[in-house]
């Protein structure tokens, strides 16, 4: 049962990757809105050729929270 | 509208009168406003005016036709007529500062409300505005909000450009001196998200460890794996102790200073109690403590706390006289004409007020017969003529043409400014929240500590090892969980199945108030009367349809509030005829010809004035004379609500019903009759007198509920326990308040009264039931055999109970509440809501296409 002392520290850094997601997702504004994406799904993707680029480059930074942050 | 429309429109008309339904085909591609008057064709499809034709013209030339295919008739009705320059405030630099959110020379990013904003296609079109100018970059809609964050470059594109183009295809930004100030917070939402997830977090991974220990097996039991296990839970619920039920500690705090026994008292002091007696536990090698109780206990009181935290984004339910006024006036400076903000005006200005436009401040008239629509801010019902030096104040709306005034009075010292700077306006409501739980826990709280401290003692005598155990053991048990439960999700979901009735509550804790109410107030104009649809008689010799149908073409070309009204009603499936040499004289009457025959419609003075004998009538009348002959006259009466009665008839008896207006006292007999003998009617009532009347009333120890609509009742809204706003559309601005109501929804004030009265009752069966299960909780905790498994089912099992029952029963009761049709979505939004969102500004000027 002495793998149990390898397996908990490992399920625990695997839980608390989940807990960084999901603090990101809520810091980068993914809980203010959850109706429009749904929608925006639903449509087709041609996006402004820029807005890629943006989203990868300040992954935390959608454009309605500069102010805040 | 030019006569040349008219004429395209008849051609229109007869291409495709012989298909088979004429409406279908005149319905307008664009928007779906039934083309009634004079339409535009293009290939063919029909659109009912040029804004829409322009702006389906813009879309197909810019590659973006799939708008009308995601949603038929997605766009929005073009209503005003695009003035050049109108937006050039927005590029000085004081202005444009408050409106964005961040810029530098490279990028600007600004975030506007955009009322009209409706369906799919509203999203997919504004978040393809790159696509119609460059220099736009990305745009994102939040729909919930109907809102639009964007950037561009400030190099390509000026601000005043971008909303120019958003105003051209007809979802142009409310831009008001309020949405300068403060920004929503969304911090503290986001904050509660993360204080959840880490609870849940700790929550469930402490019970995964603790699986062992609830199974008691064997394999697990060794003292290395339960020191291990014990270590992890507390370092793990230490973020949850610190972060988490940050707020818990700190509203404990506040209220243990004020000597107040609220709610968050017992939390705390049970929080409190599991851990520092799991940490003994788990630091003196005993056991494990009761972490995953602790931590599933935040987690569910944070649930609750997210569930009644659900506020209504876009509506506004704390609006100053701020909301109303627009951003920017036309002045004029010799002889050109510019836009300035409110903040630039001096006395002596000269401004132009355009039909449908608010005059800013205190102002003296200097051209053009003026016609102003106070309803809003006094509740007249009929519009004022005035002439040139008459003094006009400020909230006014003109209807007509446009006038041009002479400020007397700054913006911060006129006649509606200083009525809301009354002290009574500004005096804060007594604190309502969530007064049912607190009364609740001060008995229970006491209960508690009573028992806690009788175990403790009685095991000093019987078996003091026993003492510390017994005593934490009930306050963990004891911990008012499912109390602190019930409240908020009985009254919250109750908040959600009136919101979908077109009933929004400003939080969960108004149906307290609600349900206390025992003395209701109406106000007349818009609110027991429905705005514009009165009834529409004809006094005099009857017309023939040929004849009727001149009339009915008259009425197209005006915007008077009352030829709109006249057309509406006599209008069948008539084809307006050309009229030509169309001539309207404001607060007169107006002349043209149709087919040759020379129609005269106006004032009794008015037509005296050209020599004709005129029949004599009162209140608010349109004379008729055709070819110089009299015919007779139309008269208007403002319409009593259909089920007005029926809402007398369930309120009377129960409580005592008033009635405040701001108008003359001609329907008081209407009114008399209909609300009974025991109901009071006060007419001529200013803003201040209504206030008072509210006020005593509360002196003889009522709760009042205010009814009202316009600016001249904000100040008894205030005051009043509930303070209830009618609304025609709710995205509509409305005064300061605590119920926002659709105007549909008024005759159902006495069900959600009797619904208010059912979720405070569900409220108080949820807490008897939390109560049993504390009590058995108790008795063991009390006999010191309180185990980890027993507290860890007990606790999750008695929150899950209340708020199963909570949501259900409120859910239940809610069926009661019936009326308007529910719109679930906007997506769903039925046509005469979006026909209401087209005319977010009432203006008659807008049901003129």
């Amino acid at each position: 049962m002495i793998v149990i002392l390898l397996l908990i520290p490992l399920s625990i850094i695997i839980a608390v990757g989940f807990l960084v997601a999901f603090i990101w997702a809520v810091r980068s504004g993914q809980y203010e809105d959850t109706c429009t994406p749904s929608m925006r799904l639903l449509l087709e993707e041609k996006r402004h050729p820029d807005a890629t680029a943006v989203a990868e480059s300040e992954p935390g930074l959608p454009i309605q929270n500069e102010k805040e942050q | 509208m030019t006569r040349t429309l008219s004429q395209q429109h008849i051609l229109t008309a007869t291409n495709s009168i012989d298909t088979e339904s004429c409406a279908e085909a005149l319905a307008c591609f664009h928007c779906g406003t039934l083309c009634r008057g004079a339409n535009v064709a293009l290939d063919d499809k029909s659109f009912c005016c040029h804004g829409c034709l322009t702006v389906f013209e813009i879309l197909t030339a810019s590659g973006l036709a799939d708008y009308y295919k995601l949603n038929e008739v997605a766009g929005v009705r073009i209503t005003a007529a695009a003035v050049k320059d109108r937006f050039n405030f927005l590029d000085e630099p004081t202005v444009r500062e408050r409106l964005v959110d961040f810029s530098d020379e490279r990028l600007t990013r600004v975030t506007f409300h955009i009322p009209s904003i409706h369906c799919i296609a509203c999203v997919w079109l504004l978040e393809n505005l790159f696509r119609l100018k460059p220099g736009i970059g990305q745009t994102q809609v939040n729909f919930p909000r109907k809102e639009v964050a964007l950037s561009f470059d400030p190099a390509q594109v000026k601000l005043s450009e971008v909303v120019t183009l958003l105003t051209s295809l007809g979802y142009e930004p409310e831009l008001k001196l309020s949405s300068l100030d403060a920004k929503p917070k969304s911090k503290a939402a986001r904050r509660l998200w993360i204080q959840l997830g880490l609870a849940g977090f700790a929550f469930g991974n402490i019970m995964l460890f603790s699986i062992s220990d609830y199974l008691g097996l064997d394999a697990f039991a060794g003292p290395l794996f339960q020191r291990i296990v014990g270590a992890i839970s507390l370092t793990l619920s230490l973020p949850v102790m610190i972060y988490s039920a940050a707020d818990y500690w700190r509203a404990a705090w506040t209220s243990a200073r004020q000597r107040l026994l609220n709610i968050d008292v017992p939390i705390a002091a049970g929080v409190a109690a599991i851990f520092l007696q799991s940490c003994y536990e788990v630091i003196a090698g005993i056991g494990n403590g009761y972490f995953d109780s602790l931590c599933g206990l935040i987690f569910f009181l944070l649930c609750g706390k997210l569930f009644q935290q659900k506020t209504y984004d876009r509506l506004a339910f704390d609006r100053d006289y701020k909301s109303f006024f627009p951003l920017s006036v036309t002045r004029k400076r010799g002889r050109t004409e510019e836009s300035a903000s409110l903040s630039q005006l001096a006395i002596g200005d000269l401004l132009i007020i355009r039909n449908g436009e608010l005059i800013p401040a205190d102002a003296k008239l200097i051209s053009g017969p003026a016609l102003i629509d106070y309803s809003f801010v006094t509740g007249e019902s009929e519009p004022v003529g005035k002439v040139a030096d008459d003094y006009l104040y400020a909230g006014g709306r003109q209807m007509g043409g446009a006038i041009e005034v002479e400020m007397v009075k700054s913006v911060s010292q006129s006649y509606l400014t200083s009525l809301w700077n009354q002290d009574a306006f500004h005096k804060e409501k007594g604190e309502m929240l969530n007064q049912i739980t607190n009364t609740y826990s001060q008995r229970f709280t006491k209960i508690v500590i009573g028992v806690a401290v009788g175990a403790a003692v009685f095991w000093v005598f019987v078996n003091p090892a026993l003492v510390v155990k017994s005593f934490t053991s009930v306050l963990i048990v004891a911990c008012p969980c499912a109390l602190a439960l019930a409240a908020p999700f009985a009254l919250g979901t109750a908040q959600r199945v009136l919101s979908r009735r077109n009933v929004y509550l400003k939080n969960p804790y108004v149906l307290e108030a609600l349900a206390e109410v025992d003395s209701v107030v109406f106000d007349k104009t818009g609110t027991l009367t429905a705005a514009g649809g009165g009834s529409v008689t004809w006094h005099g010799p009857a017309l023939n349809e040929t004849e009727d149908r001149w009339l009915f073409s008259m009425t197209r070309h005006s915007t008077h509030p009352l030829p709109v009204r006249i057309g509406e009603a006599i209008k069948r499936d008539y084809f307006p005829e050309p009229v030509r040499s169309f001539l309207e004289t404001p607060s007169c009457g107006m002349e043209g010809s149709v087919a040759g025959h020379e129609i005269w419609m106006g004032s009794a003075a008015w037509l005296m004035s050209r020599n004709i004998i005129v029949t004599n009538s009162s209140g608010s009348v349109v004379h008729v004379a055709i070819d110089g002959k009299y015919r007779g006259y139309f008269a208007l009466a403002s319409a009593v609500r259909g089920e007005a009665d029926r809402l007398v008839r369930n309120l009377s008896g129960r409580v005592r019903i008033a009635l405040l207006s701001g108008d003359n006292d001609k329907d008081r007999e209407r009114f008399a009759a209909l609300l009974g003998q025991d109901a009071e009617l006060r007419f001529n009532q200013s803003p201040l007198d209504k206030l008072a009347f509210i006020k005593c009333r509360q002196h003889s120890g009522r709760t009042v509920m205010m009814v009202g609509d316009g600016l001249n009742d904000a100040g008894a809204l205030r005051q009043a326990d509930v303070g209830v706003a009618v609304v025609e559309n709710v995205s509509a601005f409305s005064p300061a308040s605590d119920v926002i109501v659709a105007a549909s929804m008024v005759t159902r004030m006495s069900e959600v009264l009797c619904y208010a009265k059912q979720s405070l009752r569900v409220v108080r069966a949820a807490f008897w039931i939390s109560a049993a299960y504390n009590l058995v909780g108790v008795a063991i905790a009390a006999s010191g055999k309180l185990s980890p498994v027993v507290c860890a089912i007990l606790m999750p099992v008695s929150s899950v109970t209340v708020v199963a029952f909570a949501c259900g029963a409120a859910t239940w009761f809610g069926r009661g509440v019936s009326g308007a049709p529910i719109s679930k979505s906007a997506r769903a939004m039925p046509r005469e809501q979006r026909a209401g969102l087209e005319t977010s500004a009432p203006t008659a000027a807008e049901v003129q296409p």
